[in-house]
């Protein structure tokens, strides 16, 4: 429920916030997607929710838009956690927009 | 700044004629399929040709100038650069420039202690409305790779030393938002103008794989 008391329909809430800490699924799904392979299982935070809400780019990408759309979330992956070998900076990171479907909170 | 006759530079003269330019190979895979596409969609009159056109000339109509300007203008204009790293496309749109494809843009500010890279591992994504179309390394697979795997490699074939202690951050474009860097005004620049700043900013600085530096402004053509 928000401040004014208004009740907000299912999805219209952003299910993660800045700051939480968040594991990208490890699914492979047959057909479109826009989740890259290197980063499916690995941890980082989520930097910022992108508003507004959007509908599924895997749905989408067959002419349906199942009606109901979710948030996007610009999260940070250290390149580190992607690449174990990675060779530069242990600071060195990933920013990318994943949709809500593929976040899971750790 | 160089003056055009020194940037005019010619390997050949203009009255040594070139080459005939004509198709000699037949259609590929892909160019028929978009033939067919094309002609299948305009016979059923679904869009017309003129549409196809006109988006052809909107797409033509934006280049690296305009992307250049919005740097310019976040330099010389802090309240606009507050508003242009909070909301990309909305500052954008004040400066007249229109976003035609329902994207979003996040304006990423390089640092003394950040450096800021875009790519699109999946295909060629890339903030078009204000930079037009990508480069060809862009959209190829050893960029797109590597950028997210050796930034710092794929920046030193650029040219472009990035300290240890400057940390690296790769943004990889898949969805709806798009990015654009947003280089630090070199040194030595406090008394041009906005016009003279956004001279200096090329293409490959606001995809980050370059600095802008007071020598390598776009050459006059």
């Amino acid at each position: 429920m928000s401040e004014l008391g208004i009740v907000l329909a299912v999805g219209e809430d952003a299910a993660f916030h800045a700051g939480d800490r968040i594991r990208v699924s490890s699914r492979s799904p047959i057909g479109h997607y826009r989740v890259p392979a290197y980063l499916r299982g690995k941890a980082g935070t989520v930097e910022t929710v992108i508003e507004p809400t959007g509908i599924d780019n895997e749905q989408e990408g067959y002419g349906r838009n199942a009606g109901k759309k979710l948030h996007y979330y610009r999260i940070a992956v250290l390149l580190a956690e992607i690449w174990p070998d990675y060779a530069g900076s242990s600071r060195d990171g990933l920013r990318i927009e994943v949709f809500e479907t593929w976040l899971e909170g750790i | 700044m160089n003056t055009p006759s020194e940037r005019h530079d010619h390997d050949h003269s203009h009255s040594q004629p070139h080459t005939e330019i004509r198709q000699s190979a037949p259609p590929g895979y892909y160019e028929t399929m978009e033939t067919a596409v094309r002609e299948l969609l305009i016979e059923r009159k679904l869009i017309g040709a003129d549409e196809i056109r006109r988006q052809i000339e909107v797409l033509d109509s934006r280049t690296p100038a305009l992307g250049a300007k919005v740097v310019a203008r976040a330099w010389v204009d802090p309240d606009f650069k507050a508003r242009l790293l909070a909301n990309g496309r909305a500052a954008c749109e004040e400066l007249g420039i229109s976003f035609y494809d329902d994207t979003s843009l996040i304006v990423l500010e390089n640092t003394d202690t950040v450096h800021n890279l875009i790519v699109c591992t999946l295909c060629s994504c890339y903030p078009r409305p204000v930079l037009g179309l990508p480069p060809d390394w862009y959209k190829l697979k050893p960029y797109r790779s590597r950028a997210v795997s050796e930034p710092r490699a794929v920046l030193a074939e650029f040219g472009t030393i990035i300290p240890e202690e400057v940390e690296i951050r790769v943004s990889d474009s898949t969805a709806m938002v798009r990015y654009l860097v947003l280089p630090k005004q070199p040194e030595g620049t406090a008394d041009y103008t906005e016009d003279e700043l956004a001279e200096l900013v090329t293409r490959d600085a606001m995809i980050g794989v370059i600095p802008v530096t007071i020598d390598n402004g776009r050459s006059t053509p």
